[in-house]
């Protein structure tokens, strides 16, 4: 049985479902338009613990534990965890996951890994390779900061196009029984990139590896854009939600009707003052376990395709005048398998 | 892709907001002008009210206005005003004190001689080596034409 569709889909020929989800969220996020759909809103940056870093790895905890509590799955039954996120080293997961006791798989897709870490799980567990698999990713603003950019004390101003990281944590379980809604196909992305070096523009950076993956997606599988009641990317913001759009017309795709971005969805952007929109790992990771997963549910949404964009830089190769390669990773859900 | 590297770049420009110059230009007018006013009106008080010859305001004054930067960047309001006053918090000597306290108290939680005392410098380390080496040359030049006797 060839589970391969064109050159980068595969199409899931078992039951693959997302079983349970769950999410922790920072306060700004907790106060934007989405912010009734998290599981968890933390009171303040810290939660408790010593540093950000510390902090970003107790989000990942929560998240999967929460996870865990919805479903009412046993953590020994857990196959695999895939897992990363921003920091070097990957160390919230790390940190985070420790306790569980599961073999771990340590992915780095940056702001893509929600997507590409579902995907994982979901061939692993098609191939037979595993009955249930978690998927969990985590971003941080304060830690991303002191990271990619400057201490959050110090005085400078964010470009217009700049965008902002969220602060939050997504855990999927995933399995081959139980309900939730299907994961039916995955269609993973090429790194892509198009000569943008402004790392505070980051949008305009991933919209051509989103393009690129799209366009991917809609060949191999013969779907048309109209066939998803919602197409979401994780973190491309105003201007690189814009980008996608005007590149897949250019395609012969139209998709501004049923097309939205994570990064636009999560903030209020006008009120909220985050410039073009949210970013990071948690942006998609929030958005889709509990967002999309809610409407999914209750049966507001029916098709739904998510992409994690991830821009695939860092702090060394941007000092050394690198352009931002990016990758995009797409993965089709259904509340029915035809 | 369908298109090469040059047309995105243009096709993105097109996209891009670009940041409020006018706007930006006359807060940071006005703010950085306050800052220095507020030096000024200190380097006033101590003049006038404890005595301090001119050779001494020039020493007490920059003291002062890098405590209150320090202070500010402490009750972290300093970057508040700099997300409005652009240059005109970043070019005052209250902009250096900033860009010296503020990865001191990030990288604290590193440790006091890796984190804080190593990161301290780590963006007016620049414009220390530079300053220096400018001063330097300069000296040399004033030397080499005799302008310092």
């Amino acid at each position: 049985m060839n589970k391969r569709m064109g050159n980068q889909t595969v199409a899931f020929q078992s039951e693959v479902r997302i079983f349970s989800t769950a999410c922790v969220a920072g306060k700004k996020e907790g106060q934007g338009p989405l912010g009734k759909y998290f599981d968890v809103v933390m009171e303040d940056a810290e939660w408790g613990e010593k540093t950000w870093e510390k902090t970003e790895s107790k989000m990942q905890r929560s998240a999967l534990i929460r996870a865990v509590e919805k479903g009412s799955v046993e953590v020994k039954d857990i196959n695999y965890i895939f897992a990363g996120d921003l920091l070097n080293q990957c160390i919230s997961s790390s940190f985070g996951l420790l306790d569980f006791g599961v073999p771990f798989m340590g992915v780095y897709g940056a702001c893509s890994t929600m997507a590409e870490t579902i995907g994982l799980s979901a061939m692993a567990i098609d191939g037979g390779f595993a009955d249930c698999a978690a998927a969990v990713t985590s971003s941080h603003f304060c830690t991303a900061e002191r990271q990619y950019r400057n201490p959050l004390e110090y005085g400078n101003q964010r470009t217009p196009t700049a965008q902002w990281t969220v602060t939050g944590a997504g855990a999927a379980i995933l399995s081959n029984k139980g309900d939730g809604p299907f994961v039916t196909h995955f269609t993973s992305g090429r790194i892509v990139d198009m000569g943008i070096s402004d790392a505070n523009n980051m949008g305009a950076a991933m919209a051509p590896a989103a393009a690129d993956t799209l366009d991917a997606h809609f060949r191999d599988t013969g779907r048309s854009p109209d066939f998803y009641d919602l197409i979401v990317s994780g973190d491309l913001g105003l201007v690189g939600k814009s980008a996608l759009i005007d590149l897949m017309y250019e395609k012969g795709f139209l998709i501004s009707k049923n097309y939205d971005d994570c990064g636009c969805m999560i903030f209020d952007t006008k009120r909220q003052d985050v410039h073009a929109g949210g970013s990071g790992c948690g942006c998609l990771a929030v958005t889709l376990c509990g967002f999309i997963m809610d409407a999914m549910k209750a049966g507001r949404l029916k098709n739904v395709l998510f992409m994690g964009t991830g821009a695939l830089l860092s702090p060394t190769s941007s000092l050394q005048g690198g352009t931002i390669p990016s990758v995009a990773h797409a993965v089709a859900l259904a509340s029915e398998r035809m | 892709m369908d298109y090469d590297k040059k047309d995105y770049k243009n096709f993105i420009e097109k996209k891009s907001p670009n940041s409020k110059l006018w706007r930006n230009m006359l807060s940071s007018f006005v703010v950085g002008g306050l800052i220095c006013t507020l030096g000024q009106g200190v380097g006033n008080i101590y003049k006038n009210f404890f005595g301090l010859d001119e050779a001494d305001v020039r020493i007490a004054v920059p003291i002062t206005m890098i405590f209150l930067g320090a202070l500010f960047t402490g009750l972290d309001l300093y970057n508040k005003l700099a997300k409005y006053a652009g240059a005109g918090t970043l070019v005052p000597i209250t902009g250096f004190s900033n860009a010296v306290v503020s990865p001191a108290i990030e990288f604290r939680r590193e440790g006091f001689i890796l984190g804080l005392a190593a990161k301290m410098f780590v963006i007016a380390g620049p414009v220390i080596v530079y300053g220096i080496n400018a001063s330097v040359i300069m000296g040399l030049v004033m030397y080499l034409f005799g302008l310092v006797k």
